[in-house]
Parts: structure tokens; sequence; C-alpha cells
């Protein structure tokens, strides 16, 4: 039942999609300024059944209907609402809908909010949308439909993988798809604007807003996972360079480019040509790192139940595009000529653009790299964090200074004199960062270097906080936020990565072992029988031999039956100055455990730092509106 | 002319890597488990579905002549249809032992599959998360693997058993 109203739903979509595209076509030999009502019309009616079809998904999961073959492999009648719900979207065939869902929403809005912007790149705007909305709803359909029925009707479903059932990793995937997906709106205005010759000004002003909301989402989307792998994954890092967190941050590097390159275009009228490659380039890596991870040909938590013939379907689907827009770049594209003051703004967000180019083109390379010589010489390899770390992290520092300065420039050619406050501000750096080598612990040179550069960015922040509140120009605090959450992060990731305390031992139950600054007691151990798991719960006293301020940490072994399964449940304690971490393992045929604790400074600033760089977008997203 | 070179070049790359992607695809196939024919299974260890003490190894297995381990579950439509197949071979041949490993299912539902269609198995084996079927090389259900007495995998079916296919395990067991 369920699946046939799905199916008729989508059906419906894709009618729709067919009939907006025909109509679009007609209405753009009429010349006037109005798109045709009935092109609305037809959007709002799409917008709605897609909706509707999503939501049919979700009725499905929340009655645990097990007709739906999707339903049945991904849920299970004693979860919890909530997981039922973000079942919808932990799998390939309901996240493929999302996808849908977002695709034509975004279609819908850009059709009704670009009302200031010519007619005819808007009408071939909605084409090329289209387009891509008819190619993922045969994929749908064809390959991966969410609704496929099953018979006779299971009694019970088979459950979602525990380690998913996580608050953070329920919202982690429709935020990562409303900023993968929401790209694919300029990647169609792209493709509109070369054929319909809108560009300049008037076409940064049309994507504008649309580049902030998808780079906002992919931000926190990013962060939310990243918070999930610390707290769940268990091994105290937050970071792994896995190959699917590379494919994830290859179109953020290429549309926080396109953020800042964008601003050139619609002050300066210049660097169009590159805003167009970046605005194409977003959408295709979003698509490409869907594909290496739905086909399996990437392996990592995200892996996918894999299907070949999935691949298949997306990879000849990307192949379209890029040659489409390729083709069309190339016959379209105009020579553009920009001359730029070494002294001024655009320079630097050129050159923001240069770094943002140089870590994707790294971390491309250490992404394919793998998977290229494997397929054509057979051999496996993988590229971990020592790569990404030599090449990425020593470029960290100029990109840093240049944050901190590039604002201070004006459009065109600067006056200003602030050169003193530079050196200033960077005495002051290399003061504070002396200090903490002097109070804490010496670094490495590359480490100083770092840390001056990130205090350098932080301490311009604030002095650009203080100018705030004296002129209560609000436009300009979004960017301070992110920036100054940036310096923030680099600050605090390598405060946590140089006086991070990893200490592994064994211990058995009463015994204590005194580390540097930190006495652990095993103090006892309890075992809890759990529905479907006995926990031995191990509890430990933590005593920090500097202020003698006790902790209490419960680790626990979980042994899951049929078939016999260990997973380690770490004990986290969260401070402002720092996270304690404790995980215990058994050691066979002994008493003994193997405990690994560790003690994380400034844990927690890395989220809130983190989460500042989002938030920065978000605050401007809110701007636009009062603008308007 | 330099805008030529710019062009060609990248669209050269991008036709590599597309090709490159397309030889990955391929190369998933790799995992086909048909390549393990001639393979002999080691050491594994299969708890009954009904009784959770009772189990059997591969010293089991060397006691027959042929054994067809074929993975199963309630949930998989194709399962159903291969069923008839396996009866048959149960009923027909007697050189033949089948075992059956129900995969990633609930133990119920496994029973109430086997009572509706009847058992053609010798021994009904648990692998509820799909574990030990990774041992064997299983990448999907149905798949079913014919060993000799000496354990050595003669044959290899991916997909649901089929006239075809059950032709020729009769003449191989001849």
């Amino acid at each position: 039942m369920l699946s046939n109203i799905g199916i008729g739903l989508v059906v419906i979509v894709l009618i729709l999609s067919f009939l907006i595209i025909y109509t679009a076509c007609l209405d753009l030999k009429i010349s006037n300024k109005f798109i045709k009502k009935s092109i609305y019309n037809l959007s709002l009616f799409q917008t709605t059944f897609t909706v509707l079809s999503f939501f049919t998904l979700i009725i499905g999961f929340i009655n645990s209907d097990f007709s739906l073959i999707n339903v049945y492999e991904n849920s299970h009648t004693t979860k919890p609402l909530f997981y039922k719900i973000a079942g919808t979207w932990g799998n390939h065939e309901g996240s493929l809908l999302l996808w849908v869902n977002i695709l034509v929403i975004f279609s819908f809005l850009f059709l009704v909010f670009s009302y200031t912007h010519g007619k005819k790149f808007r009408l071939y705007t909605l084409i090329f949308q289209n387009i891509l909305i008819l190619g993922f709803l045969f994929f749908l359909l064809l390959n991966s439909n969410p609704f496929n029925a099953i018979y006779p009707v299971p009694i019970e479903g088979l459950g979602l993988n525990p380690i998913l059932q996580d608050p953070a990793l329920a919202i982690h995937p429709p935020l990562l798809y409303v900023g993968f997906v929401g790209c694919s709106i300029y990647f169609s205005a792209a493709m509109a604007s070369l054929i319909a010759g809108y560009r300049g000004i008037l076409f940064a002003q049309s994507i504008k807003f649309w580049v902030k909301v998808s780079w906002c989402f992919q931000t926190l989307g990013i962060i939310v996972g990243s918070i999930w792998a610390y707290y769940e994954l268990g091994w105290g890092g937050f970071w792994f360079w896995d190959p699917v967190e590379n494919a994830s941050l290859l179109p953020w590097f290429a549309i926080t480019a396109l953020m800042h390159s964008i601003i050139v275009l619609e002050k300066r009228k210049a660097l169009y040509s590159w805003v167009i490659i970046l605005c194409l380039l977003t959408f295709i890596l979003s698509v490409t790192g869907t594909f290496l991870v739905r086909s399996g040909i990437l392996n990592s938590v995200h892996t996918f139940a894999s299907d070949p013939s999935r691949g298949i379907y997306i990879l000849l689907f990307l192949s379209i595009m890029i040659f489409s827009s390729l083709t069309i770049f190339f016959i379209k594209h105009k020579k553009e000529n920009f001359n730029f003051n070494l002294k001024s703004r655009e320079t630097f967000i050129l050159a923001n653009n240069w770094f943002m180019a140089f870590f994707l083109v790294t971390v491309l390379i250490g992404m394919l790299y793998p998977i290229f010589l494997d397929v054509l010489t057979s051999v496996k390899i993988s590229v971990g964090p020592p790569f990404f770390n030599i090449i990425i992290i020593p470029l960290i520092v100029p990109f840093l200074f240049l944050m901190a300065i590039g604002p201070k420039f004006s459009w065109i050619k600067s006056q200003n004199k602030f050169y003193y406050t530079i050196l200033f501000f960077i005495l002051g750096s290399i003061v504070i960062n002396f200090s903490i080598t002097y109070f804490f612990g010496k670094y490495s040179i590359l480490s100083n270097l770092i840390f001056i550069a990130a205090v350098f960015l932080i301490l311009h922040s604030f002095l650009d906080i203080k100018k705030f509140i004296d002129k209560k120009n609000k436009f300009v605090l979004p960017r301070i936020i992110s920036h100054l959450g940036f310096g923030l992060l680099v600050f605090f990731i390598g405060i946590n990565h140089q006086f991070s305390l990893e200490e592994d031992f064994n211990l058995k139950v009463g015994e204590i072992k005194k580390t540097k600054n930190y006495e652990v007691n095993f103090e006892d151990i309890k075992i809890k029988q759990s529905k479907n798991y006995k926990a031995v719960i191990g509890n430990f006293k933590i005593t920090n031999l500097k202020n003698n301020l006790v902790q209490y940490l419960d680790p626990e072994i979980r042994i899951y039956s049929n078939p016999e399964t260990l997973t380690y449940e770490a004990a986290i304690k969260t401070k402002i100055t720092s996270d304690l971490y404790l995980t215990m393992s058994n050691v066979s045929r002994s008493d003994y455990y193997n405990i690994k604790f560790q003690n994380k400074p400034f844990m927690i600033w890395i989220w809130i730092s983190a989460l500042m760089i989002a938030l920065g977008g978000f605050i401007q997203l809110t701007l636009k509106k009062n603008e308007n | 002319m330099k805008t030529n070179i710019t062009k060609i070049i990248i669209f050269s790359f991008v036709i590599f890597s597309l090709f490159v992607f397309w030889q990955a695809l391929r190369k998933n196939n790799n995992y086909d488990t048909k390549s393990l024919i001639g393979n002999r299974i080691s050491n594994f260890q299969l708890i009954e579905i009904y009784n959770d003490d009772k189990y059997i190894s591969e010293y089991d297995l060397k006691k027959n002549k042929f054994t067809l381990i074929n993975f199963f579950a309630s949930w998989c439509a194709p399962c159903r249809i291969e069923h008839k197949y396996l009866l048959k071979l149960s009923r027909e041949s007697e050189k033949i032992k089948i075992i059956g490993i129900n995969f990633k299912d609930k133990k119920t539902n496994a029973i109430n599959f086997l009572e509706e269609l009847s058992n053609p198995y010798n021994f009904v084996g648990k692998d509820s998360k799909g574990k030990i079927s990774i041992l064997f090389g299983i990448y999907g259900i149905p798949e079913s693997i014919l060993v000799d007495n000496n354990l050595t995998i003669i044959k290899k079916i991916v997909g649901p058993i089929d006239q075809i296919q059950y032709d020729e395990i009769l003449k191989l067991i001849q």
C-alpha cells in the first residue's frame, strides 16, 4: 500500500519535471520580462509531491511498515521513535529520496526568490536543475527505490547498526545533504549564466545567498560528524583523514573559495570565469564524493551496502555532468583581463583561493592516488595522516597570516597605514607563544610558527571586534566570528596536540598506577546485564596529583551475544580546560586489563571554535534577510 | 594555442579519471568468490539454529562425500525460489549433504521459513550478524558452495540455484 503511494508520488514528480522543462522551453521563446504563472505552479506542485513522498517514507519508518524492504532492512519495532525517523535517511535509498527533495526544494525557492533577475537566466537555471532532478529520479526509480515492496511481509525488521544510533549522527546526514545538494542550484545557475550570457555582478548577487546557505550547512555537517567520531568511535581522535572525510572536505574547499571570490565578482566585476569554475566544481566534487562512497570504491565507517550497478549509474551521470559543463564552459568562456593592485582586498581573496585550491588538490591526490594505484598496478596502499600533515600544516602558517591581514585592506587600492599594528601584533604573538613554551613545555619550530600565526589571527580578530563595537557595522561581524573561530580552532588543535597526555598500561582490580600528573586507581569491576548485551563496567578513581581533584570514570566493555562481539565504550569527562578519556580492554588469559588513559586539554574548545566558524555563516544569513 | 593545450590537458585528465573510476568499479568484482574454486575451506564452527549446544566444524564435513553449503535468509525472496531445488537435491541424491547457513536473520523467522517451505538441510547453522558468511567469501545471498570430502570448493553458485545449476551439481557429484 505505502509502496504504491510512494512510487506514485515519485512518478508524479518525474512527470512534473518533464512538464517544467517543456513549459520553460516554450516560455524562453516569449520575450517579456515575466515567467509564466504556470511554471510557478508546476514547481510548487513538484515540491509538494516530493515532500509528500518523503513523508510517506517517514510514515513507513514510524509505523514500522515492513512491507517496504527499506524499512525492513533498516528499522526495528523496538527502536525509539527518534531513531526510527533518523533511519529514513540512514540508508542509501532513503537518503537518495532526501537528496531529490533538496534538489526540488532548492529549485522552487530559487525560482521564487530570484524574481529581480533576468528571465532567460532563471528559466535556464530551472531547466538545468530539472535535468539534474530527472537524473536522480531515474536513478531512484530504476536502481535504488526506497519504496520497493517485499512479500510476504516480515514480522520484524533487521534494525539499525547500534553505532549509528546517536543524536549527532541522526542530524549529520541531513545537514551534509543540504550542504552538498544545495550546491546543485548554483551549478545550474552557472550553466544558465554561461548560456544566457547573464554575467558579472547580477549573477554574483543571484547565487550569493545560496552559496552561503550551502556553506553553512556543509560546515556544520562536517563538524557534527567529527564530534560523533570523537564520542562514539572511541579512539580519542576527531579527524582521521579517512577517505570519506576527505571526500566531504573537497567540496568544502571549493565552496569556501567560491564564497570569497564571489564577493570579488560582486564588488569588482572580476573573476567571473573563476567563480563559474568553482560553482561547477563544487557540485561535481559533491557528486564525485557520493559516487566514491556509495559505489564502495572507498571503504570506511560510511560504507553503505555497496552495489556496483549503483556505481555505474552515478559514474555515467557524473561523466555527462562533467563533459557538458566543460564543453559549455569552453564554448562560452570569454577571456578576462583584470589587474589587481597588490595592496588591495581582492588580491588577498585571490590568495585565499590559491590556498584553497592547493588544499583541494592535496586532499584530492591523497584520496585518488590509492584508487589509481590499485586499478593500474594492483598495489594496495593507504594514504594516511602523515601525508596530509606534512603538506598541509606548513601552509597553514602563511594562510593564517593572510587571513588576519586580508580584511584590513580595502577594495581596489589601500591607503591605510597599519604596518605598525601588524608588527606590534607579531611581536605580541611571539611573546604569547614563548610564554606558552616557557610555562608548559617546548615544541618544534613548525609548531612555534603555527602558534604565532594563530595567535596573530586571534589578536587581529579581537582588534576587529573592538572596531565593530565602536562603529556598529554589523556586516563585518560574521567574517570576524568565522575568522576568529578558525584562528582559535588551529590554536586549540595545536595545544591539544602538543599537550595531550596519553598513557597505555595494564592494571588489575585494586591496583594503582601513577602517571606524571595523575593517579589512576582501578577500584572495582561490576557486571551489568542489559537487554542484548552484558556490560563489564570498570570503576576508576582518577586523582589529579597537582590539585588533588578526584574524578570517577566508568568505561565499559560490552559483550554482545550471537555472535560474540566485544565493543569498548570510552568514559569521557569533559571539563572547560580538558577532557579525561579512558578506555579499558581485557587482556586474554589474565586478570589484567589494558587501560588507555588520555588527558586532552581544551577538547571542548575545539568544538566551540569550529562551531564559531559555522556560526559566522549563519549570522550572515540572517543579516541578508534584514537587508532586504 | 595555449588555451587549446589547457583544454586538451583538462579533458584528458577527466577522461583518464573517469576511466579509472570505471575500472575501479569493475575491480570490485575481484571479490567475486568464483575465484575461490579450488581453494579449501579452513577451520570454522557453526552453531545450530535450533539448539545452541549443537555445532559442527570442518571435521564433520570430511565425513560427507559432497557437501553443499547454502546461505539463505527468511527475508530473501530468491531463496524461496531456489528452495525447491534444494528439496529435490536432498531427496534425490544420497551422496550429498546440504548445510544451510542462516544469514543475518531472526531465529523465529528462520524457523518459520523452514516450517513453511519444509527443511532440506541436514544441518542449519546460524549467522545472525553475517560474520561467518564473510569467512566463506559470501557477499550476498542466496549463494551456495559445493565442497568435496577434502573441503576443496568445486563449485560456487552466486544467486539462486536454478534447473541448469541443479543439473550441473548432479553431474559434478556423479
